[in-house]
C-alpha cells in the first residue's frame, strides 16, 4: 500500500506542481493517475521512488515513511517503466533486464538466467537477448522496459506513460499484456497517462487530476462514468460525447447498443 | 631512399622518441579533460568561461610556450618534460570542449532511467554517462592524437629529440630525402595512432558501431524478429 499524506511539491522556480495531495493506493491493484499535462501526475509518480522529494507532507509505503529511506536503495526495490523505454543503449537487452538485480548484488550469471525467463514473461523471443536496444522495434523496447521493471521482483511497479510513443495497435497489445501481468503477478501498479480510455481499461482505481494535483474524482471506472463528480470530469471522460452516450435499440429479439448517432457499437448478451 | 637506407637506425630511434613524446600528452590530456568537462557541465554558469579560456590555450604560440616551460616548471632546459607538458596543455585545450559536449550528449531520459533503476550518482557516471559519451570522446581523441603527433615535431627547436630533427637537419644540410622521410614518418605515426584509436573504439563501444553482418541477418530472417512481437 502506498499512501500520500498532504503531499506538496513546489519546484525551485515557484511552480506549485502538487498541492496538498492525499491518496491511498491499494495493494495488488492498478491505480491510474490521469490528467492533462501540467496536472502533476508525473511529479506524483516520481515522488514515490524519491526521484523527486516532496516539499512537505509524506509518502508511506506499507506504513513506512519513504522520507527516512535511502533513495538509491528505495529505487532498487520499486520497478520503473517510462516512455521511450529508457533502456541503456550500450547494454544488450539481457543486460538491460538484469540491471537492477546486478545492482542489488545478484551474481551476473544468475541475474542473466532470470532475465531470460523475464523475456518469456513479457512475450519476447529469447533470440533478442543479445541485441542492442536500437535493433528492436518501439514495442519490443517497451516490453524490455517492462521486463527490466519486473526484474528485481518489486512489489510496486511505476509506469510513466509507458505506451505513449508506440503506435495504436502495439499499444493495444501492450495494454492487454499489462493487464495480464498485473493479474498474474499481483503487483501494485501506479500508472500515469493522459489517455482516459487507457485509464479506464487498466485501472482498478482511476484518479482524475486537475492542475496542481487536485483530485477531480477518484473511483472505479464504472463509478466515474456513472456519476461524474463535476463538469470537468464529465468533459474529461467524454460523458458528454457521442461514444459514451449509448442507448439500447431492439432489433428482432436482440438488444443492440447504439451511440447517439444511431451507430451500432455492440449487442447486449443475455 | 638511399638516404633512408643508410640512416635507418637514426630514423627508428627518432620514431620511438617521437612516440614517447606524443603518447603521454594524449593520455594525460584525455584523462584531465574529462573531469574538467564534467565540472563545466555541472556548474552551468562556469561552462562558457572554462571552455573558452581553455580553448584559447590552443592559440598560444608553441615555440614561446616550449621556451617558457622550464621557467614555469623549474625543469632542465633540454628536458623532454617541457615538451610533454606543453603538448598536454594543447591536448587539454582541444579535448575539454569535446569532453563537455560528449558528457552533455547523453540522453536525459537515459540518465533519468538509470537513476530510477537505482544507480547511485557515482555508478551512473562510470557505467552510464562515461560509456555513452564514448563515441564523442573518441572523435575528440582522434583530433588530439593527430594534433599532438604533429606538434611533437616542434620539440626539436628546444633540443628535444623527435622526428622534427629530420626537418631541421635536412633543411640545413639541404637533404630533401631527409625532410620527406620526416614528414612521411610523422604521418605514418599519426595514421597508426588513429587506426589504433578506432580499433579501441570498436572493442570498447561495440554498441555504437553498426554491424553490417548483424544487419544482414536481420534482413534475411525477419520472421525471427517479428516473432518477438506476437
Amino acid at each position: 500500500m502506498i499512501e500520500f499524506r498532504s503531499v506538496t511539491k513546489r519546484f525551485p522556480d515557484g511552480t506549485l506542481a502538487v498541492d496538498s495531495f492525499d491518496l491511498v493506493v491499494p495493494p495488488r491493484k492498478t491505480t491510474v493517475l490521469v490528467g492533462s499535462s501540467g496536472c502533476g501526475k508525473t511529479t506524483l509518480l516520481r515522488m514515490i521512488n524519491r526521484m523527486i522529494d516532496p516539499t512537505s507532507g509524506s509518502i508511506l509505503i506499507d506504513g513506512e515513511d519513504t522520507g527516512g529511506l535511502e533513495p538509491v536503495k528505495l529505487r532498487r526495490r520499486i520497478g520503473y517503466v517510462m516512455q521511450n523505454s529508457g533502456l541503456l543503449p550500450h547494454r544488450k537487452v539481457i543486460d538491460n533486464v538484469a540491471t537492477v538485480p546486478i545492482l542489488n548484488g545478484t551474481p551476473k550469471r544468475e541475474a542473466r538466467e532470470h532475465a531470460l525467463e523475464l523475456l518469456d514473461t513479457v512475450g519476447l523471443d529469447r533470440s533478442l537477448a543479445d541485441k542492442y536496444p536500437r535493433q528492436l522495434s518501439g514495442g519490443q523496447q517497451q516490453r524490455v522496459g517492462v521486463a527490466r521493471g519486473l526484474a528485481a521482483d518489486p512489489n510496486i511497479l511505476l509506469m510513466d506513460e509507458p505506451f505513449g510513443a508506440v503506435d495504436p495497435i502495439v499499444r493495444a497489445e501492450l495494454q492487454q499484456e499489462t493487464i495480464r501481468l498485473q493479474e498474474g503477478l499481483g503487483k501494485t501498479v501506479v500508472f500515469v497517462t493522459h489517455d482516459i480510455d487507457e485509464a479506464f481499461l487498466l485501472g482498478h482505481q482511476v484518479v482524475i487530476l486537475q492542475k496542481g494535483g487536485h483530485i477531480a474524482q477518484s473511483g472505479t471506472p464504472a463509478e466515474i462514468l456513472a456519476a461524474p463528480a463535476n463538469d470537468f470530469v464529465a468533459t474529461f471522460v467524454g460523458a458528454d460525447k457521442r461514444k459514451r452516450a449509448l442507448h439500447i435499440q431492439r432489433v428482432g429479439d436482440r438488444d443492440v447498443v447504439v451511440d447517439e448517432n444511431g451507430t451500432p457499437t455492440g449487442v447486449l448478451q443475455p | 631512399m638511399k638516404w633512408l637506407e643508410s640512416n635507418l637506425d637514426l630514423v627508428w630511434e627518432l620514431v620511438l622518441a617521437h612516440i614517447g613524446l606524443s603518447v603521454p600528452p594524449i593520455l594525460i590530456g584525455f584523462l584531465v579533460s574529462i573531469p574538467i568537462g564534467w565540472l563545466a557541465n555541472r556548474y552551468r554558469p562556469s561552462r562558457g568561461v572554462i571552455l573558452v579560456v581553455l580553448g584559447l590555450l590552443y592559440t598560444v604560440p608553441s615555440i614561446p610556450l616550449f621556451i617558457f616551460m622550464p621557467i614555469f616548471l623549474g625543469t632542465p632546459l633540454l628536458s623532454p618534460v617541457n615538451v610533454v607538458v606543453a603538448l598536454t596543455i594543447y591536448a587539454v585545450a582541444l579535448m575539454v570542449r569535446t569532453a563537455a559536449d560528449g558528457l552533455a550528449s547523453v540522453d536525459d531520459d537515459t540518465l533519468l532511467a538509470a537513476s530510477a533503476m537505482g544507480y547511485s550518482g557515482w555508478q551512473r557516471f562510470w557505467r552510464v554517462e562515461l560509456p555513452l559519451s564514448g563515441p564523442v570522446l573518441l572523435s575528440g581523441l582522434r583530433v588530439v592524437s593527430a594534433s599532438t603527433v604533429s606538434l611533437a615535431t616542434l620539440g626539436v627547436i628546444i633540443g628535444v629529440q623527435s622526428l622534427g630533427y629530420l626537418f631541421t637537419n635536412g633543411f640545413q644540410r639541404n637533404i630533401p630525402a631527409e625532410v620527406v622521410t620526416g614528414i612521411v614518418a610523422t604521418l605514418v605515426i599519426a595514421v597508426v595512432f588513429d587506426l589504433l584509436l578506432v580499433l579501441i573504439g570498436r572493442l570498447l563501444l561495440p554498441w555504437s558501431t553498426p554491424d553490417r553482418r548483424r544487419k544482414a541477418t536481420r534482413r534475411t530472417t525477419p520472421a525471427l524478429v517479428a516473432g518477438g512481437v506476437s
